[in-house]
């Protein structure tokens, strides 16, 4: 069993319309996904916008009741946890935000913040508390004068340590990292990454790293799922997933990444995918990423969406859902050794 | 020899706030050439979206005002002109893309209208032409079934095709120089894969200068010809794409290239980022506005700002440390290390 289990997880939105607001629809953000988060390790989970994994962070975490499915932590089943032990399970699984100028509350001082979850649930006496908070800011690479301060007195880069510093508070194992560093100017991304990766090696904690920036997420995964219109449509280790994906997606996905070496890019082959990304309230039939394939055969890919399945007994840990997944020129050497 | 458009010197645009004076922009310098694209690379308040709106004259007066330099477009000062002359040279000579295009385009009007409209002003072609214009321009950024798309309202756009119109608008009246804010930083890298294909199409019919702004070193590498990295509203190096990357030498180009992942790297190196916050604009120093976070300044670096130092073809840095010493610098660097292997 692994650390973080989920399977079978699903969220769908209903679309409610009409005066008597009666359920129309849904939109299937995320539609019956499985993977597991080993510890100690950082599972990435990559995607564009709309493709479900900021959902996926939310829903394992409880903080939206799923529509189905299961996920287990360490042997407990949190979906159907009682309130009590919900509030034990959230001491382990934190999070970390996208948009470090949202999630911070622009009213209380940086002590009051970080403070806040020791607070809420009765660690220590106050004075341990305010002890606590100056070891803490300095875990995260601010000091003890910062705690009196209001967030609009960071920038950007320390806000997200702030943000940080509230995740580690009560000594979690788990870290949900929802896109912490995509509001990031460059210089401060990378420094964030690094304290980010510290902090992996010095408290044993075990990520899921959610993000839209591939090279970011090559960087700091050891596995990585792409997930695409609510499923998952490839999981593997991080360098053999980079360099021989099997799904046309994840493809194209890896081939639209700039790369800043100029002699690189003037060499390389991009796959340009046409359209958009179709609306997850109405999702094509079959396989959802068809209708931007282009090894699409009418049949299966229409009528069928391929489940997500081993690539043969070299990619025992490379998953892959796409019907043609095994048609594709194997590296087996290459594949095995980085799994 | 291309054709020279745009020849800017010594660019400065201040903008006068309660707090005090801010130096957005301060004594930039760069050329523009028939078919070639500039990219101008920097993070958040580096100047670079104030250098280009100050070429457009769009700089909110007050607080904003170029207060130096010349901005001469093919023979003519653009801060000479007057504001109908102004008019004039906006959408026909010079036309922008914005970085959002969301908020770029007005809400209550069909995208048809909102591209006819400087057909029409610029063109003065009848409304009829121009609407028929309009759907070949969105036809030809590659916007499916334009004749039916040209009469929808922007919301009935998604992301990417709203950037496509923006770019129809832009090009529509062929324009000698075509600005593009950030055009991709609001969109997914699939979608943006597309419209950097786009603006390259548009580029290759049309024979543009292109000047992109982003923060993208990635999307730089992919379609610039030349380079000008800006910090605090300076330029700090400048110069042909492959001597900017591969011959760095300005420790603020170092510490860029140095923060970034890569994605086609196999070994993990860990990052070397730029230590210490984003300067204050407010209280930015005399000399180097990098000083302070560079990590190699010496004493002299906050009152002065150093000549250009030509260092390659076209290529120039803005840096006080003695050039072999630089290099010595430089190689120790993972990145650069790397690279010498």
């Amino acid at each position: 069993m692994s650390f973080l289990e989920v399977q079978n997880l699903k969220m769908y939105f209903p679309i409610r319309s009409g005066i008597l607001k009666r359920t129309t629809g849904h939109v299937y953000a995320v539609d019956d996904i499985s993977f597991s988060v080993e510890h100690g390790e950082t599972m990435g989970l990559v995607g564009e916008s709309g493709c479900g994994k900021s959902t996926t962070a939310r829903v394992i975490l409880r903080l939206q009741q799923a529509s189905g499915g299961t996920v287990t932590y360490d042997g407990e089943d949190v979906m159907s946890a009682s309130r009590a032990q919900m509030q034990r399970l959230r001491r382990d699984m934190q999070i970390i935000f996208q948009d470090p100028y949202a999630s911070l509350n622009p009213r209380m001082r940086v002590r009051s913040i970080i403070g806040e979850p020791l607070k809420i649930h009765h660690i220590g006496t106050p004075a341990e508390r305010r002890e606590r908070v100056v070891q803490l800011l300095e875990t995260v690479g601010l000091t003890a004068e910062h705690a009196d301060r209001y967030p609009h007195e960071f920038s950007g880069g320390q806000r997200q340590r702030i943000g940080v510093a509230r995740a580690l508070a009560l000594n979690p194992r788990l870290i949900i990292c929802d896109e912490p560093v995509s509001a990031l100017d460059v210089s401060i991304r990378a420094q964030v990454i690094n304290l980010l990766d510290d902090l992996q090696d010095e408290l044993k904690l075990t990520y899921l790293f959610i993000a839209h920036d591939l090279s970011v997420v090559k960087h700091i995964s050891d596995r990585v799922g792409v997930m695409y219109l609510g499923k998952v449509v490839e999981i593997a280790g991080s360098d053999v997933l980079y360099d021989f994906p099997q799904h046309p997606y994840t493809e194209a996905l890896l081939s639209a990444v700039p790369i800043p070496d100029p002699q690189t890019e003037r060499t390389r082959r991009r796959i340009i995918l046409e359209g958009d990304v179709p609306s997850p309230a109405n999702p094509p039939s079959g396989c959802v990423f068809h209708p931007r394939c282009s090894r699409m055969q009418p049949d299966p890919c229409q009528r069928e969406m391929p489940a997500l399945e081993g690539t043969g007994d070299a990619g025992a840990n490379h998953l892959v859902a796409c019907h043609f997944a095994t048609r594709y020129p194997q590296a087996p050497a290459a594949a095995a050794a980085g799994t | 020899m291309a054709e020279r458009l745009l020849e800017v010197t010594n660019l400065s645009t201040q903008f006068f706030t309660y707090a005090g004076v801010v130096k957005a922009v301060n004594g930039v310098s760069y050329t523009l050439d028939r078919d070639e694209t500039l990219g101008i690379v920097g993070e958040s308040g580096s100047g670079k979206t104030v250098a280009a709106l100050s070429l457009m004259r769009l700089v909110p007066d007050p607080p904003g005002k170029v207060v130096d330099g010349t901005m001469v477009l093919k023979g003519r000062d653009l801060r000479a002109l007057n504001d109908e002359e102004m008019r004039a040279v906006r959408g026909n000579d010079i036309a922008m893309i914005f970085q959002d295009p969301m908020t770029s385009l007005n809400p209550v009007f069909k995208i048809g209208d909102q591209i006819a409209e400087a057909i029409r002003l610029h063109q003065g072609k009848s409304k009829r032409e121009a609407w028929k214009m309009a759907a070949e321009l969105l036809a030809r950024v590659g916007i499916p079934d334009a004749q039916s798309r040209v009469k929808q309202f922007p919301h009935e756009f998604s992301g990417g095709m709203r950037q496509r119109a923006m770019i129809a608008m832009a090009i529509s009246c062929n324009p000698d120089i075509l600005i593009a804010d950030e055009p991709t930083t609001a969109l997914d890298v699939t979608i943006q894969a597309q419209i950097i294909d786009v603006v390259r199409e548009m580029q290759a019919q049309f024979h543009s200068g292109v000047i992109l702004i982003t923060h993208d070193l990635g999307v730089v590498a992919e379609i610039a010809d030349k380079v000008m990295v800006m910090y605090g509203g300076r330029t700090v190096e400048y110069g042909p794409v492959d001597g900017v990357y591969y011959n760095a030498q300005h420790p603020y180009t170092w510490g860029l290239l140095g923060s970034l992942p890569r994605l086609d790297l196999a070994e993990k190196t860990r990052l070397t980022p730029i230590k210490g916050q984003p300067p204050n604009l407010l209280l930015l120093p005399a000399g180097c506005p990098f000083s302070g976070r560079c990590g190699y300044e010496r004493p002299e670096c906050r009152d002065n700002w150093p000549e250009l130092e030509i260092v390659g073809t076209e290529h120039g840095v803005h840096c006080q440390i003695p050039q072999a010493e630089r290099l010595e610098l430089r190689a120790q660097l993972p990145r650069f290390k790397a690279q010498v292997a």
